[in-house]
């Protein structure tokens, strides 16, 4: 912890979050972002079909580029990258998005204390006044470990 | 019983993609189940707490088919919301989740569902569904 961490940026971090992993998977993509907000894109894709008999993206990786885009919101509003665990995540759907429609996620963090955050945001394809759900999560930030001079994390 | 039958119905394009698949029966409901993989990564090491949530959503609407199938009931399951709670990083190993039927209406299912993965004892994420179930 000798120096600084660098000043996060969601624009620069997106080039390199998604290039694997699970959201690299997902093709998660990088679109937009504010002080306290982050929004994101999760492209159509046929096998995240979650209905058989619709074209519509599954509500799993919605979920997930809600989670992702509620960390990015976190750090961006923190203005440095800090381990954070995900403890409560609620989705309420308003509406099956459009069939093959991307799907993008805006989160804004409204609120951080020393050791919680807390977000909501909204899903869309396209009107983000015509929202496909909205989001509500806390997160905590992951303590780093004072017995540990390099501070490894201790979550468990 | 069909403890020893697999799913009478299959998993979504997502869920096999992401390589869920069917485990056992518990007690009537489906455990599914899906391994670690780079599709699954989070933080080094961990599941992304998405991959946790499609896991937990699935093995839900797989516990309300299968209600369902063995009432003789047809319906569209749309999903109203769903409240994920994580309690414990879910670590580099399989991961297994069961759905319980909290109430079972006619327009509607609420059901919980958790996630485990050494001990269904200690879930390591558990979540709380709302399932609107459509007929015309």
């Amino acid at each position: 912890m000798s120096q600084p961490p660098p000043q996060f940026d969601a624009a620069k971090a997106g080039k390199y979050f998604f290039r694997g992993g699970h959201t690299g998977w997902l093709g998660l993509h990088y679109c937009d972002h504010g002080d306290n907000w982050v929004e994101l894109e999760l492209p159509w894709r046929k096998d995240l079909i979650g209905d058989p008999d619709r074209a519509v993206l599954a509500s799993g990786p919605i979920i997930s580029l809600m989670d992702m885009a509620s960390g990015m919101a976190i750090w961006q509003t923190k203005g440095v990258f800090v381990p954070i665990a995900t403890l409560d995540l609620r989705v309420d759907y308003q509406r099956p998005a459009r069939e093959r429609s991307a799907v993008r996620g805006r989160v804004e963090c409204y609120r951080t204390t020393r050791s919680a955050a807390f977000v909501r945001g909204i899903a869309h394809d396209g009107d983000a006044d015509d929202p496909v759900a909205h989001i509500a999560g806390v997160f905590m930030t992951i303590a780093y470990d004072p017995r540990s001079a390099t501070g490894g994390s201790n979550d468990e | 019983m069909m403890s020893d039958a697999d799913l009478p119905f299959d998993l979504p394009a997502y869920a096999r993609s992401l390589g869920i698949e069917f485990h056992e029966w518990i007690d009537g409901a489906p455990v599914l189940r899906v391994d670690y993989g780079t599709n699954i990564e989070g933080r080094p090491g961990h599941f992304h707490g998405g991959a946790t949530a499609g896991l937990l959503e699935n093995a839900g609407y797989a516990a309300l088919r299968a209600q369902l199938l063995a009432d003789g009931r047809t319906a569209q399951l749309k999903p109203v919301n769903i409240t994920v709670q994580y309690l414990t990083g879910a670590k580099s190993k399989p991961a297994f989740a069961r759905g319980r039927i909290a109430r079972l209406g006619r327009r509607n299912a609420n059901l919980s569902v958790e996630a485990w993965q050494d001990d269904p004892a200690r879930p390591v994420a558990s979540a709380v569904m709302n399932i609107l179930m459509a007929t015309d």
